[in-house]
């Protein structure tokens, strides 16, 4: 589909003319920066990154610094998201639950704004959609809920719990223990991360192939036209259908993060 | 006219997983309208299956660009 999009742009030499996929989403370092051989470089993506946690932790203390009684818009908004959160982790993991919505709250809004730029003029690119964002909010969901489990079950009660559930015929175990284990403790982050970085990788490479078959084809004259008068007419579909899938991510990012926290604060039954 | 094998292996992936959201789906919305009263519920649960659907195809989606 590029190669379309840049057959039609240059007139049929496109050979090496357009760089491979990565050129969307790996940005050279606008401040090269490099510690113990670690590349640290502040590129496009660290720098809406910063932009959009900064602005949606502004809207946070702005809003709920001194907290009314009577809540105002702002208030009023803020309290229903933290509300429906509160909703989700009370639903999910019990009257014990309300420990947690500090950590689902930042975990909804944090990648809620992360994910909303990919749709947001003059930015245009999630920054989850660089493997080391959704890998790290997965290493954190991952890091809170075994440690939850150790803390309230104890570790060998935990693990044991995890390798051994009961009610299963003993001989059962050779094969059960490695898949449970394996399930639990690395496919359990890794499918976090994977689903995220994946919608926001497809999602965005939608986006950029939509809003490029406009600016290609809607100029040319005799029959392209069409093309582009067809992506433009699907322009806002595809963004509608993106804040959905953004919306989706971040619900069910915070939903399974709560589902595993509340499936290690009680043992398998 | 080059490509490469990945592209078609993802798109036959994706048939078990869509299969499988869909029959999820369904039931989940059988289940919605017989008992009103439990939606939130099944929704709950409904979107946990669709997680774990989901994932085989985005595991496809990934190994089709990096194998």
């Amino acid at each position: 589909m590029i190669n379309v999009l840049a057959a039609a742009e240059w007139g049929g030499e496109f050979e090496g003319v357009l760089d491979p996929i990565n050129a969307l989403f790996d940005f050279p370092a606008i401040i090269p920066l490099e510690l113990f051989g670690v590349d640290l470089g502040i590129n496009r993506t660290i720098l809406i990154a910063w932009l959009v946690t900064a602005a949606a932790a502004a809207l946070f203390i702005v809003g709920l610094r001194s907290p009314q009684v009577v809540p105002g818009k702002l208030q009023s908004f803020l309290e229903m998201i933290v509300d429906f959160i509160r909703g989700i982790a009370l639903e999910i993991i019990g009257p014990k639950g309300t420990r947690f919505v500090p950590l689902l709250t930042t975990f909804f809004v944090g990648i809620f704004v992360l994910n909303v730029a990919k749709i947001t003029p003059f930015l245009m690119l999630p920054p989850t959609s660089r493997m080391a964002w959704p890998a790290f909010l997965a290493l954190i969901s991952w890091l809170v809920f075994v440690g939850v489990g150790i803390k309230e079950q104890g570790f060998g009660a935990y693990f044991g719990g995890i390798m051994f559930p009961p009610g299963v015929p003993k001989a059962l175990y050779v094969i059960l223990t490695p898949i449970e284990l394996l399930s639990n403790l690395i496919l359990r982050p890794f499918t976090l991360a994977v689903r995220l970085f994946a919608n926001m990788v497809a999602g965005h490479i939608l986006v950029v192939i939509t809003l490029s078959a406009i600016h290609v084809f809607l100029p040319s004259v005799p029959v392209g036209w069409m093309v582009g008068g067809f992506a433009l007419l699907a322009a806002p579909v595809v963004f509608g259908f993106e804040l959905f899938i953004i919306g989706l991510q971040a619900y069910i990012f915070t939903m399974l993060t709560a589902v595993y926290i509340s499936s290690s604060m009680e043992a398998h039954h | 006219m080059e490509g490469t094998l990945n592209v078609i292996g993802y798109g036959l992936a994706t048939l078990g997983p869509g299969i499988g959201l869909g029959l999820l789906i369904a039931k989940a919305i059988e289940s919605m309208a017989r008992q009103p009263e439990a939606a939130g519920m099944v929704r709950t649960t409904m979107f946990i299956g669709v997680a774990v659907v989901e994932a085989l195809a985005l595991l496809a989606f990934v190994l089709a660009f990096a194998l």
